[in-house]
């Protein structure tokens, strides 16, 4: 959606309005590869409840999921399947690093593994971890919804979080 | 059968095809020409004291750095910690490479009806030039004899370059169309990259 550059107050709310719907309708694709597989269905289920967000319906098309979850570690002969189901995905769509392995590439480090999926598609979250606990994905599908709410009201993707200081010397 | 009968009633059977052979703890494991390879296993499948319907394993090794201090460069990269070399032996620890041939085909078989298992050990020769590639094989293949060897070979394929005589459809599993060498030979560079999509990292 193009965004005039001084929006009125009608337009401005109508896409908190829009940005509200969204994250709290999130259809998830969960491309789910390896063990984080197994902590990732224990967020999804009652204890946890992943549809407290708006989350808890999973799309096993990727024509019709807004949320790539991509669960576990990728390798190279994946990754084209990973970029293609990334492709078919409409827009607006967010991708969310789950585990270390599809962060980094996590403790492996061979001819076999992709060393972070952000080498082959843009990344709007990640959560480490090996596997991460529920609370830590909860939170990350908190920050998402931050931004896909913070997305639609200024009509362009933030910028990415700066790093604190404290981790860059 | 125990473990010491069963490699007397192979070495009885076919005189000169053993190499070698020991019994230690348990394990019943037995080196064998590669020529004989087939003879072998059609005995030990269908003869009835022996039984062995299943064929539980086949991996193969690389023994080209067997033994051999590790440069220290080598692993250099990983950060794996790495012992000093004054510490590792030069000599062979035990029980050491089957043979002076580089790399060893191993079989590991099971009798469903007899409760008995049994190691086969195939050393095969390098070709003088550095391969042991090719459409031909070095190997005689299973597959006739048991079916599950299918997928078994195609990962030695894969993973060795050794090839198997009369495999039906001889080629990689787990790695892609196209990749280029065979990543658990003790020569493929450790840090050497080659994916099919994004940089290379």
């Amino acid at each position: 959606m193009n965004m005039p550059k001084n929006p009125s107050f009608l337009t401005s709310r109508l896409n908190e309005a829009i940005g509200w719907a969204r994250k709290y309708s999130i259809f998830q694709y969960p491309f789910v590869t390896a063990c984080c597989g197994m902590e990732y269905m224990a967020t999804a289920c009652s204890h946890y409840d992943v549809d407290r967000f708006g989350a808890g319906f999973p799309r096993f098309s990727p024509r019709q999921a807004d949320v790539l979850f991509v669960v576990g570690t990728i390798s190279h002969k994946m990754a084209p399947v990973l970029k293609r189901i990334h492709d078919q995905m409409a827009e607006p769509k967010w991708v969310v690093a789950f585990g270390v392995c599809t962060c980094t590439g996590g403790f492996y480090d061979n001819y076999a593994t992709v060393m972070g999926i952000d080498t082959i598609m843009p990344v709007d979250v990640y959560i480490p971890g090996c596997p991460p606990r529920p609370e830590m994905v909860l939170d990350g599908l908190m920050k998402l919804q931050n931004k896909i709410q913070a997305q639609h009201t200024t009509g362009e993707r933030p910028a990415s979080e700066v790093r604190p200081a404290i981790l860059e010397s | 059968m125990n473990n010491s009968s069963l490699i007397e009633s192979v070495t009885a059977r076919f005189p000169g095809a053993v190499k070698a052979s020991h019994a230690w703890r348990g394990d019943a494991t037995m080196v064998l020409r590669g020529e004989f390879l087939l003879e072998v296993a059609r005995y030990l499948k269908e003869d009835p004291a022996l039984q062995m319907n299943f064929l539980m394993d086949l991996s193969a090794v690389d023994y080209s750095t067997f033994g051999k201090k590790p440069a220290p460069a080598f692993f250099a990269s990983s950060g794996v910690a790495l012992k000093p070399s004054s510490q590792i032996p030069d000599e062979d620890p035990w029980p050491g490479p089957p043979d002076r041939s580089r790399f060893a085909v191993v079989y590991h078989f099971f009798s469903m009806a007899h409760k008995h298992r049994l190691r086969l050990v195939v050393p095969v020769e390098e070709a003088p030039d550095g391969t042991v590639e090719g459409t031909v094989g070095r190997v005689d293949s299973l597959t006739d004899l048991w079916p599950g060897a299918n997928w078994l070979e195609r990962e030695v394929w894969d993973m060795f370059g050794i090839g198997f005589r009369g495999h039906p459809d001889l080629k990689r599993i787990l790695m892609y169309e196209g990749f280029e060498g065979h990543p658990l030979r003790k020569d493929y560079p450790v840090n050497k990259r080659q994916p099919l999509i994004g940089p290379v990292n």
